[in-house]
């Protein structure tokens, strides 16, 4: 029992790593919070379950599309949103009622066309054998996902320490305004990392009908609160945090599951309030940052 | 923006008074007299009950600045502080309301570190709190003492008129509260640790003492609210009573009329909860668009709510 959690923990902690790490770069780089997080991952479910139910499309297939498509979304977004918040008069507030405005926006258009039914993708979708693993069997679908999101995480770490533009995040993520002083191009950064930021949440999103069971379209603010905690608890700005965050979260949710189980929902929340009162500055984190 | 400005014409400080005075006795003739001409009392009810929540969310986050997200989880609350004081108590009506008010300021009195943040911090983790407040509520470890997800049933102890009355009293008394703090040196303290909180404490406000305060008075006004409202229904669920729209339709009242005045929570619960009624009850989803779109715009284009657009002029807004 104690293994088949710990080890379904870590499956379920690297996707949620993954699931939160947008909001954390969009965290990271620009100082703000992106309440519509969760939306953008539930949205990312639907176009996984639409491609799979109306054209048969496997969802290895849409990942790539909805990573693309939410690339696109994102910069659209980003022109006409940000760059007038960033000269107002309190941009830190301002901008999480701004994307909590968004939330809403989308959760009202995600009724609008798909209804209020919870839906979902097969479990055997990526095919019917299962992992065997010291003595217990875990679903291949649960460990595709994870492998899937360890590569992301993977790719988006060799992205900001190994490319010329991941320098140029890192330095924007230091200091915003030595970056602009040194010539960094910080506007064009911000527009690429909010950019990438919804786009991943969209293709965890894809993903996530199969590890959190099913979607509807009010999902997006709990999803929210969860890439919260898990960003809070592995330091903001900090990519290889969010997969220690996943993991924290999974592997407690797992337990709570298997010997608290009616309590389990509590979870994130309570991880949550720990997390902020005991330890503000996360556990990898040097310093808060104040949003 | 927000701060009225202070002269020391007294004609001119007389007809400030007049006009702020004027507002609760309004607030009061109206739904006094409403009932009388409109039917439908549960819509003027709950319209009261959102400038009440309204208000409450303005205290916080026009005064101090902080977003209350969570805020439904006082209103729960209160409504069952109030339920378990009837039927496990059986204390009459208009007490058990007092007692759901009252056992909101204990529980926001537990929450009180959750001060020590700030911005999307603070906003995010009230949200938790209500929901580990709603999670407890419900869980069917406490049945007998809240019935789990059962929800209440009050059936016994149902009385709208009078829960309708004591609802206008604490609507009433909640924007004579709001008009005294902000028309007083308190509000003024509580504005400037809002600005900047270390000016303020090096000016000498207590600004711990002064945040918390204003963080009871405005659960004690969520719980009263909460607790009528349960009483008013008399039948009412976890998911009812804690139910995240109700905090966030209270702070888009709030953000649309504008913070930090006494009118704004007013005017924006009148004509966004009127149009709730126009269109949100058959088609919620439409409205949600609605509000949704109007706090992008109001972000974009008019941070300080409506209200915003007649001070731009240089007039007096309470």
């Amino acid at each position: 029992m104690f293994a088949y959690s710990l080890i379904s923990g870590i499956l379920f902690g690297i996707f949620f790593g993954f699931m939160a790490l947008g909001l954390n770069l969009i965290f990271g780089v620009m100082e703000m919070v992106n309440l519509a997080h969760g939306d953008f991952v539930v949205l990312g479910g639907y176009v996984g379950i639409t491609a799979l139910n109306s054209w048969h499309i496997n969802p290895l297939v849409s990942l790539i599309f909805a990573l693309l498509l939410f690339f696109v979304v994102g910069l659209g977004l980003f022109f006409p949103l940000v760059p007038r918040l960033s000269h107002s008069r309190d941009p830190e507030m301002l901008s999480l009622i701004l994307f909590f405005g968004l939330s809403q926006v989308l959760e009202a258009l995600m009724e609008i066309k798909f209804g209020v039914n919870p839906e979902s993708l097969p479990l055997s979708v990526f095919g019917n054998s299962s992992w065997h693993f010291l003595g217990q069997s875990y679903q291949i679908s649960w460990v595709v996902s994870a492998l899937i999101s360890l590569l992301m995480i993977l790719l988006t770490y060799v992205f900001l320490y190994y490319t010329p533009m991941g320098r140029a995040v890192r330095a924007v993520m230091g200091n915003r305004e030595e970056a602009r002083a040194t010539g960094l191009p910080v506007k064009r950064t911000s527009a690429i990392i909010f950019a990438i930021g919804i786009a991943l949440a969209a293709m965890s999103g894809v993903l996530s009908p199969l590890m959190i069971g099913s979607i509807d379209p009010t999902s997006g603010l709990g999803l929210t609160t969860i890439a919260f905690a898990i960003v809070v608890i592995g330091s903001l700005g900090n990519p290889l945090g969010s997969v220690l965050g996943g993991l924290v979260y999974g592997i407690s949710l797992m337990l709570m599951q298997t010997y608290l189980s009616s309590w389990s929902v509590l979870v994130p929340y309570l991880l949550l309030l720990i997390i902020v009162l005991v330890r503000p500055s996360g556990l990898l984190g040097k310093g808060v940052r104040h949003v | 923006m927000f701060n009225p400005q202070w002269d020391t014409n007294t004609p001119n400080r007389l007809r400030r008074r007049l006009v702020n005075g004027v507002i609760p006795v309004l607030l009061l003739a109206g739904f006094s007299v409403s009932p009388l001409v409109y039917a439908n009392q549960a819509i003027l009810f709950q319209m009261m009950a959102f400038m009440a929540l309204a208000q409450g969310v303005n205290l916080l986050y026009g005064f101090t600045g902080y977003l209350p997200f969570g805020y439904v989880g006082f209103f729960g609350i209160g409504a069952y502080g109030m339920a378990i004081s009837i039927q496990l108590l059986h204390f009459p009506g208009i007490l058990a309301v007092i007692i759901g008010g009252l056992l909101s300021s204990v529980i926001a009195m537990a929450f009180l570190p959750l001060l020590r943040l700030s911005g999307a911090y603070f906003a995010i983790s009230s949200l938790a709190a209500a929901e580990v407040l709603s999670h407890i509520v419900s869980n069917s470890a406490f049945i007998h003492i809240t019935n789990g997800p059962y929800g209440e049933q009050l059936t016994q102890s149902y009385h709208p008129l009078t829960s309708y009355v004591v609802m206008v009293i604490v609507l009433v008394l909640t924007t004579v509260v709001v008009i005294f703090i902000r028309n007083r040196p308190f509000g003024r303290a509580l504005m400037a640790i809002r600005e900047d909180p270390v000016s303020a404490a090096m000016a000498g406000i207590s600004v711990v003492r002064a945040r918390s305060v204003v963080w009871l008075l405005s659960a004690l006004i969520a719980g009263l609210t909460g607790a009528l409202f349960g009483w008013h229904m008399s039948v009412f669920y976890p998911s009812t009573v804690f139910d995240l729209n109700i905090s966030i339709l209270a702070i888009v009242f709030t953000l649309f009329g504008g913070y930090g005045t006494v009118t704004g929570p007013v005017l924006g619960s009148i004509v966004l909860y009127g149009l709730y009624n126009a269109i949100g009850i058959s088609d919620p989803q439409y409205f949600q668009l609605i509000y949704g779109l109007l706090i992008i715009a109001l972000v974009l284009f008019l941070p300080g709510g409506i209200i915003s657009l007649i001070q731009r002029r240089g007039n007096y807004v309470p």
